[in-house]
């Protein structure tokens, strides 16, 4: 895909939105276009965090082991969200695994490049990281409601 | 509403029962003595029925507004009341007092997006809602079903839902909190779907029904979608026992649930809601 295209995507994402141009065009820098077909793996737990991903269209989903017991499917992502924050907390190994569960598009950010480009422009790491926070709170959110497990029922 | 006295229950027979999930059931009851009118009610009305000699509890109508020669009840087991309920079969007897309560603005919305959010066993008490847009579809815009349930063997209805997004244009979006991988959907809140959809703000209405702290945030959701608290409705849910005001003890602020509600425009209760004293 063109630089020009890479950053039209970027700039129509929700996760970029209103996002200086100057500091778009710098992580455009660190992007790539990725396809993944149904039922393959973006990342497993402990692999290391390199990327982390714009979904453009299709569904991931974020799966975490229980030993014999199999995997359980914690999340679904799809166009809109973003894929992945390990990449910008040590160590930088994932905590989930990630697969597919359609054709999937998306860009691909190198998070060793892009945490080069934040060390060294302090203002795009505040940006970033505003962003990120805003994300993992977000998150953290609908974990805790998943938590309370709130479909129960008053008794009767 | 038996006219005369309202506290008096009627009895009905079970026509039908059905098994919907490990925990929920359906009811399908018709009068003992028959009846030529049916049992006419409103989308989101409720009525209070009871087990003989075990007691009463309030359930939501499910069954189709349009047919009202059939009484529909879609609840959980989880007191003594409902597993009870859920162990009548066709041909027993049990009480009937109702419909009580406010409707779901079906009319008032028409020229209007619809956005229904509900979660677990909510969707019961919106199915008469849908049904009854169902059989005037063309005097709606979009209509977006927002569902979530804890997995996919708790889901509801979940062929007629099918059928729904293909017979009347239904735009549908599950979720459940957790899945095993056979579950090609969404995983995660339900209310995280409200910012994924597309309609206009100022004609949409907004239809909620589910536990409390499901509907505080989707009203979060939609307040950032634009769609104002005026255009909002939830159904709320409180220990109603004699349904028509008089016993207070689904007070609610300076309502009552069973009479005021369980419909609410949010405008209307949301100084209330959500507080915890209340």
């Amino acid at each position: 895909m063109e630089i020009d295209t890479l950053d039209r995507v970027l700039s129509q994402h929700p996760f970029f939105q209103s996002l200086d141009e100057g500091y778009r065009k710098l992580i455009v820098g660190c992007a790539s276009n990725v396809v993944f077909q149904a039922g393959e793996i973006i990342f497993r737990e402990g692999e290391s965090a390199d990327h982390f991903y714009i979904i453009r269209h299709g569904r991931v989903a974020l799966e975490m082991h229980n030993g014999g017991k199999g995997p359980i499917i914690v999340e679904t992502l799809g166009e809109g969200d973003v894929l992945g924050w390990s990449w910008l907390v040590p160590p930088y190994h994932w905590r989930f695994d990630a697969h597919a569960v359609e054709l999937t598009r998306a860009i691909a950010l190198d998070g060793q490049c892009l945490r080069k480009k934040c060390y060294e422009d302090h203002s795009l790491g505040y940006e970033l990281l505003m962003r990120i926070v805003n994300l993992i709170a977000e998150r953290l959110h609908a974990t805790r409601m998943q938590l309370m497990d709130v479909y129960g029922n008053v008794k009767h | 509403m038996n006219p005369v006295n309202p506290m008096l229950p009627e009895v009905f027979k079970i026509r039908r029962s059905a098994q919907n999930t490990e925990d929920v059931f359906t009811l399908e009851l018709e009068r003992k003595n028959g009846g030529g009118a049916g049992f006419p009610f409103k989308p989101g009305q409720f009525n209070m029925l009871y087990v003989f000699g075990v007691g009463e509890v309030p359930i939501s109508i499910s069954g189709d507004p349009t047919r009202p020669h059939s009484l529909v009840h879609t609840t959980r087991a989880v007191g003594t009341v409902t597993r009870t309920l859920c162990q009548l079969k066709p041909g027993d007897e049990m009480g009937v007092r109702g419909p009580f309560g406010t409707s779901w603005p079906v009319e008032e919305a028409e020229g209007n997006d619809i956005v229904i959010v509900t979660g677990g066993i909510g969707l019961a008490p919106l199915r008469p809602a849908l049904y009854q847009m169902f059989a005037r579809r063309e005097r709606y815009g979009k209509i977006y079903l927002l569902y979530g349930a804890r997995s996919p063997g708790d889901l509801l209805y979940m062929d007629e839902v099918g059928l729904w997004q293909h017979q009347y244009r239904i735009e549908t979006r599950v979720t459940v909190d957790a899945a095993r991988r056979d579950w090609k959907g969404n995983v995660g809140v339900v209310t995280h779907l409200v910012g994924k959809i597309s309609i206009d703000p100022v004609h949409t209405m907004a239809f909620i029904c589910g536990p409390e702290i499901m509907m505080r945030f989707t009203r979060v959701e939609l307040t950032r979608i634009g769609v104002s608290p005026d255009r909002t409705f939830i159904s709320m849910e409180r220990n109603m026992k004699c349904a028509v005001g008089f016993c207070g003890h689904c007070q609610y602020g300076p309502h009552f649930i069973c009479k005021d509600g369980p419909v609410f425009r949010f405008d209307r209760i949301q100084n209330i809601f959500g507080r915890r004293e209340i």
